[in-house]
Formats: structure tokens, sequence, C-alpha cells
């Protein structure tokens, strides 16, 4: 029996999962959850708007719901197989999963807590195993204390140490921090990384926050309606969004239904007229399907405001507008300009000042060509 | 004549209400957390006894526990003696007259654990059975301690049904509601009224605590869910 965490065998399994899974009522003809992902070692962001399946989706890898079809494993072990007909209960599956109510029990004190999973270890062996975490994890000094005597970061803390001193081969989160200031969360998420970096173990981490999304993946999927609809590295998932769905996700502030009115296939480009305007945007060159409309989508941050037209740009669009009205929220302006169609812009105050904008203002919007996005829902 | 009854009545409240917490348990448990459609059948029976006459309950238990009948006729052969007009037999059908009490209280503390933290259990590689030991147990306990208090003071004030299947047997059978009642019939209307407000003042005392101790920890003592 090992005694500490340096001892502990790294695991780095990867954690399978093609699984369908209808919502009740069970009759309903297609699946709702259907997704095939295979998480490595390491943090992997599962990102959705509430309702997409997330809660689902970890509830069948934690065994607390049974799919119809499909298989779960971690490494070689199977959790689930609807063709074996295996399917081990939660108990037995070593994962961590930390429910998003954290469900620590009222009754026991935090070590108490910590310990509820190693009932079979002698006491040494238990004293040691959640001493270790308790350390790992900065609440060695709230051993004695109830979860109704501990603060909301340190409630994460201690069901994060719960399910972590089990040395499950799989972590699920769901939406744990989500209720944690922005310095509380960074730190709970670091120690969860360094816990991580001796361990090695898959981390499915769901959130519906665009920020979480950014400061913690390596990889991140996106689940929209039972799917999986997109995967890959946060920034070129959310920054490049082939699907309307996520641009809406990532927040694009600016989306119009567009068509194709040139090409031009030695630069990289096409020209697009914005529906129901007479402005043309250019935008990279994209393979669309003709049959079905797309979609550009522009950030509010990404377009440029100028007083005067502006010489020797390397921006591709440029278009003249009239400044609607200007709200401030926090320390950003928010301009609505309309062009012919309406373009959300956001500015510093400061910039407002130095282009002394007021409603009823000329001016010129300066948008990169690479910062137009062409979105088409995929089939 | 007063301590013999007293001394039985005691005996009989505290031998049933121990069957009653051994019983209720499991039943309030199954009744808290079983999936089964046919569970409001189970919980029907169960309150059976609030609504029944005592009469018609006793008359039953007579003579399920009769020679007539195989649970009477196994017992009698296992023991050698009937069950009807004996202690025994008052324990049977006290049993089943104060199940609801038992069972109504343990069932809505049961049901009242947050169902996340038997999840959290499980996940944590617990068994049902230690689940019940460490959550479900230490969680839902006043609604146990409810049970087996009611169900205790219930027995105490039972009067029918130990009149259907005991009778009226000094030092055996006759508890004091039997004896007030006997008191009663002989016309000896002030040892009755002792007899009746030594009972009175037991009940209200059982209870005043049992409600005391709910006010202070805010246990809650009816309803099923």
């Amino acid at each position: 029996m090992e005694m500490s965490a340096s001892a502990a065998p790294v695991v780095r399994e990867q954690l399978k999962a093609r699984i369908q899974k209808r919502f009740p009522p069970a009759s309903s003809p297609a699946f709702a959850l259907d997704v095939n992902l295979s998480v490595s070692a390491g943090f992997t962001i599962l990102f959705g708007a509430s309702g997409a399946g997330k809660t689902t989706l970890l509830d069948c890898v934690a065994g607390l719901q049974t799919p119809e079809v499909g298989e779960i494993m971690i490494g070689e072990t199977v959790l689930f197989s609807s063709a074996l007909r295996t399917n081990l209960p939660p108990s037995r599956r070593s994962v961590g999963y930390l429910l998003q109510s954290l469900a620590l029990f009222p009754h026991m004190s935090v070590q108490q807590n910590v310990q509820y999973g190693l009932a079979n270890l002698s006491r040494p062996e238990r004293e040691a195993r959640s001493g270790e975490v308790l350390r790992s994890f900065r609440i060695s000094s709230l051993a004695e204390r109830r979860p109704g005597e501990i603060s909301g970061g340190e409630a994460q803390r201690v069901a994060l140490a719960r399910a972590l001193v089990m040395r499950p081969h799989a972590l699920l989160l769901d939406e744990p921090l989500t209720a944690l200031d922005a310095v509380t969360k960074a730190r709970l998420v670091d120690d969860l990384r360094a816990w991580n970096q001796r361990h090695q173990i898959p981390i499915l981490y769901v959130t519906h926050d665009r920020e979480e999304v950014f400061a913690l993946g390596e990889n991140v999927l996106v689940l929209e309606a039972g799917a999986i609809i997109a995967q890959g590295p946060p920034h070129e998932v959310l920054h490049r969004p082939q699907s309307e769905t996520v641009a809406q996700l990532a927040g694009f502030e600016n989306i119009f239904e567009a068509s194709v009115t040139d090409s031009h296939p030695e630069s990289g480009t096409m020209t697009c007229r914005i529906a129901g305007s007479a402005l043309d945007l250019e935008v990279p060159l994209t393979r669309l399907e003709a049959s079905r409309p797309f979609r550009v989508g522009i950030r509010a941050g990404d377009i440029l405001l100028a007083s005067a037209k502006p010489q020797g740009l390397s921006a591709r669009n440029l278009l003249a507008g009239v400044v609607t009205s200007l709200q401030q929220r926090d320390v950003t302006i928010i301009a609505k300009v309309d062009c012919g169609t309406e373009f959300e812009v956001r500015l510093t105050p400061g910039a407002r000042q130095a282009l002394e904008l007021q409603p009823g203002a000329r001016v010129w919007l300066i948008v990169k060509t690479y910062s137009c996005h062409v979105l088409q829902d995929s089939g | 004549m007063i301590a013999q009854a007293l001394a039985l009545t005691l005996r009989l409240a505290l031998v049933v209400s121990a069957i009653l917490l051994v019983l209720g348990l499991p039943l309030g448990y199954w009744l808290a957390f079983s999936p089964r459609r046919g569970k409001f059948l189970v919980e029907a029976i169960v309150s059976l006894p609030i609504v029944l006459p005592p009469t018609v309950l006793g008359f039953y238990v007579l003579v399920a526990i009769g020679p007539l009948s195989p649970f009477g006729r196994w017992y009698e052969a296992l023991t050698g003696r009937g069950l009807a007009f004996t202690f025994e037999g008052l324990v049977v059908g006290s049993v089943v007259y104060s199940l609801p009490f038992a069972v109504q209280p343990m069932t809505a503390s049961f049901s009242a654990v947050d169902r996340k933290l038997l999840q959290a259990s499980a996940l944590l590689g617990a068994s049902r059975w230690r689940t019940f030991w460490h959550i479900v147990l230490p969680l839902g306990l006043p609604g146990v301690l409810t049970g087996f208090v009611l169900s205790f003071a219930h027995t105490l004030g039972e009067f029918g049904v130990v009149l259907m299947i005991g009778g009226n047997i000094p030092g055996a059978t006759q508890t004091v509601s039997i004896l007030i009642y006997d008191q009663v019939q002989a016309l000896d209307y002030a040892t009755a009224n002792r007899t009746a407000l030594l009972l009175l003042a037991l009940c209200f005392a059982l209870l005043t605590i049992l409600y005391g101790l709910r006010r202070r920890s805010g246990w809650s003592v009816w309803g099923w869910k």
C-alpha cells in the first residue's frame, strides 16, 4: 500500500464515452444526448448553454444515470457497455464527481467528510491520505469544522479533497466554481492543476461561462442540444467559431445574415452582402454549402472607430455610419452605430473622449477581414 | 392492582416500540427511497390502523393469531401454547396497531434527506448499507426517535385492540386502560379517576418531552413527505 502522493501510480488513462441517452419521456424518437468523446489527462472544458445535456453526460459517466446505448471506458476498464451488458454502480467506477451542490455531509467534520471514502483503509493510512490531500488544498486548519461553519470557497476545496483522496481515475466537475470570485477561483484551479501534475487524470469541467473556458482550458468541447458541435483549443473553437451556436456562446455581438456576391481566391477573400442592406463586407474565403444560409459574426471589441475617413489602411472594410446611442457599462462604452444596418461597437471611455463621440456623430467603422467570422451550422 | 397493570402496560409499550423500531427502519427506508410503483399500496396498508376502529383491527388480529389460522397453528406448534389472550398476543396486535405511528415519522425524515448526499456517498464508494448507517440514519434520527416515542405513547393508551385480543386477565393482559374500564364498570369512580389521571400524566409527559425536543432542534413529527 502506498502512503503518499509521490508513491501513487500515475494513471494517464483516457476517458472515452460513446453514448446515446434519451431524456424523459423515453418514448421521444430522437436521442437527446448523442456523443462520442475521448478525454486525455488534463483539463477538458465541456461548454454549452443550460439544457444542452452537460450534466446528463457527467451523470452517465459517473453512473448516476444509465445511457440507452453505448460504451464508457477509462483506460481498459469498461464502466458501461450496452453490448457487454456491463453497468458498474457509481461506487465501483473510480470516478470523482463534484456535484454542483457539493453535497458535503452536514453532520460530519471536514476531516470525516474527506475520510468517508477511505473506510477500507487502516486508520494510519486513512490519516496519512487525508492529511496529505488536506495540505494539498490548504484546508488542514479546517479539519475539525462542520460544513456549515466554512465559507463557500472552503467548501469547494473540501468537496474537491473528498473526491480526490479516493485517487479517482477521472474527475468530473459540474460548474463547481461559478459562485466563486475570480481570485478564489484562480487559486483553487492552481491547486487542482498542481495536484493533477502528479496524478495525471482526465478532468472534465462543465461550465457555461466563457471566461472560464479561456482561463482553464487546454481543450474545449462544445455541447449543443445533446451533441458535441465543436472541439479544440479554446482560442480556436471560440475565436474562429464555425457554427452559429458556438458563436452566440462565444459572444459575437454582431451577427448578420449574408450572401456571397463575389469571391477572390487569389487574395483568399470573398465579398458578401449583408441581407436587407446595401453593405458589402470582405470576409475570409470559406468553403460554404451553397444550399444553406450563412452568417457573419463580428465581435463588438474587434471594430475600430474613426471620426474622419482614414487613409492608407490595411483593413478591407470601411463603413460610414451615424452613432445612434452610447451606453456605459462598467468601464466599457457600448456604441450603436447605424451603417445601413446596426453595429455594436465597444470602446473605452478614453477613446470616447478623444473622438468626442455623441449620438448623431458621423463615424467610420473599420473591420479587418479576419475579424469577420463566417458561420454556418453544420448539418 | 394499579402497579401491576402499570408495569404490564410499560413492558408492553417498551417491547412494542422496540419491535417497531426494528421493523420501521427498513420499512421507512423502503417507503422513502424505493422507486416501485406499488408503493402507495403499502403506504395505505401501513396507515390503515389510524382509521380502522380498534375492534375491527382487534377482531382480525384475533382471528389471525387464533388456532384456526396457519400463523396461530405454527406458533402453537413452535411454543406449545396459543397466542390469543396472552401477553405475546397483545404484542402482535399492538405492533400492527401502532405501526403507522412508528413508520410515518421515519419515512418522512428519511425522505427529507437530500438525495444528492446519497449520490455523493455512492460516488465515494459506499454501499447502500454504509450509506444508510452513516448518512440516512444520522440525518433522519429525529424522525426515528419521534417514531419510537409516538409508538410507545400510542401503545400506552390503546384499549379496543387489547380488549379484543387479550381480554382482561390481571398480570397477563390487563393494561391500565382496561383496568380503568374495569373500575368504571364496578362503579369505583374514585379509583378510576386516580388510574386515569396516572395515564393522562404519563402520556402528557411523554409528548411534552417529544415536542419540547422537536422545538429545540427543529424536528418534524408528522407528515409523509
